[in-house]
């Protein structure tokens, strides 16, 4: 096994070389009543694909309404695309204990 | 119009009640004595073909259920219908037939129509006139409770909080899943507060009070949100009277505060356990699966009697399996 290490690194490598010019969604887990991660930094342009694992609805809410998903049950995805430098900070409207920022940022 | 105003039906000096309370004692021919329990009059003996229904001991009975969560169906409760329904049997069977239901929040799952509407049908299956519910954040999922008001709406003017008076108890039901802002707690807001202020001010200290809400209206743990970030003004305006009972639901366990003369209680849930706050281990309130057999125990409902001469209710908490 630890013959092949040393090649199916280079290959890993070589794959996030390409991958590097696309934009890849990121995604955020909801998970146990939290956001995973709960802060999460990306550049304009970028989907952010939140997912809701627990059995409890959860929403994607932000304050100035930005975010602002639909119940959320278990599996349901919700996207939103970040154009604009800044920050926003949101919630879940049903536990707003639950909390969350995106940095959108210029690399 | 309030429900106090003596032109509406059960106000004791609504003439239209007083009117049909003289043509049927003029009916029976006999001596009729008459009994209000509940505000409801009935008669004792002579009109009731010779079996005489012992008079409720109680001035008045209601039951409160909470946290139905119909549209819920996963492990921890694959049939919450079938736990409603079970409470629905236990409830019919009551030996002091209770006057109405009150349900204290997250009627449904994730706030769909057809949660709402299988709901409402089910809760008709219960023998009484009247189920009054107030909104859980679980019904505040579409646009607000502007979903859950196409069908629970409680006398047709589109505001989730609203108050009643029956037996001589004044009911006050509040919304407090509206107001959720980032990180704090649920809150009535100001409107609703001054809404409150308005409706007590007409309400004599000593006529007992119970207040439906469906978050608890004490700090029960925080980083939960099981709390309510402006109970405290309504609070004071309730602690001059001299009985007031808040009912809760939200945290689906029976836990209680008192205040003086307020005392505050959360009930079970008919859909699944939440756990107990503050446990090791334990750091989010997610449904508790437990093991075959053991749901009913953890599940139930709630009768609440006012007994004659006292002002305080007494409070039955009954799981549906003992």
């Amino acid at each position: 096994m630890h013959r092949f290490f040393p090649i199916a690194l280079s290959i890993a490598l070589a794959s996030a070389a390409s991958n590097a010019c696309a934009t890849p969604p990121a995604t955020v887990e909801i998970t146990r009543f939290a956001f995973q991660p709960k802060e999460i930094t990306v550049a304009p342009g970028t989907t952010i694909v939140w997912t809701n694992h627990d059995e409890i609805p959860h929403t994607v809410t932000s304050a100035d309404k930005v975010l602002a998903s639909k119940a959320m049950d278990t599996d349901d995805v919700y996207q939103h695309t970040f154009n604009d430098a800044g920050d926003v900070a949101y919630f879940c409207g049903a536990h707003p204990f639950m909390t969350g920022v995106v940095h959108v940022r210029r690399p | 119009m309030s429900d106090s105003d003596s032109n509406h039906p059960n106000h004791p000096a609504d003439p239209a009640r007083r009117r049909a309370l003289g043509c049927l004692a003029a009916w029976s021919g006999a001596a009729v004595v008459w009994t209000v329990a509940g505000g409801v009059p009935r008669a004792l003996g002579a009109t009731t073909h010779g079996h005489a229904p012992a008079a409720s001991k109680y001035a008045l009975t209601f039951v409160q259920i909470s946290d139905t969560h119909i549209g819920f169906h996963k492990d921890a409760n694959p049939d919450v219908v079938g736990s409603l329904r079970r409470a629905i049997a236990d409830i019919n069977a009551l030996p002091d037939a209770p006057a109405f239901v009150v349900h204290t929040g997250d009627v449904s799952h994730l706030s769909k129509p057809e949660e709402f509407g299988q709901a409402r049908e089910i809760l008709t299956e219960i023998h009484v006139d009247r189920v009054h519910t107030v909104p859980g954040e679980h019904d505040a999922l579409d646009d607000g409770v502007a979903g859950y008001l196409k069908h629970f709406d409680h006398d047709g003017k589109g505001i989730a909080w609203y108050s009643f008076d029956q037996g001589g108890v004044h009911f006050v039901g509040l919304n407090n899943v509206l107001n959720f802002k980032l990180g704090t707690l649920a809150a009535l807001g100001d409107e609703q507060v001054t809404w409150l202020k308005s409706d007590l001010a007409r309400v004599p200290h000593s006529t007992p009070i119970v207040v439906l809400a469906h978050i608890p209206m004490w700090n029960v743990w925080e980083p939960w949100g099981w709390g309510t970030a402006d109970a405290a003004a309504a609070l004071a305006l309730l602690r001059p009277f001299g009985s007031v009972t808040v009912l809760n639901g939200h945290v689906h366990q029976v836990l209680q505060k008192v205040e003086g003369h307020v005392s505050l209680h959360t009930a079970r849930s008919l859909a699944y356990p939440l756990p107990t706050p503050g446990q090791a281990g334990v750091g989010e309130p997610g449904p508790v699966k437990v093991p075959a057999g053991e749901l009913g125990k953890l599940l139930g409902t709630r009768q609440l009697n006012l007994v004659r001469g006292h002002h305080e209710l007494a409070l039955i908490d009954t799981p549906l399996d003992r």
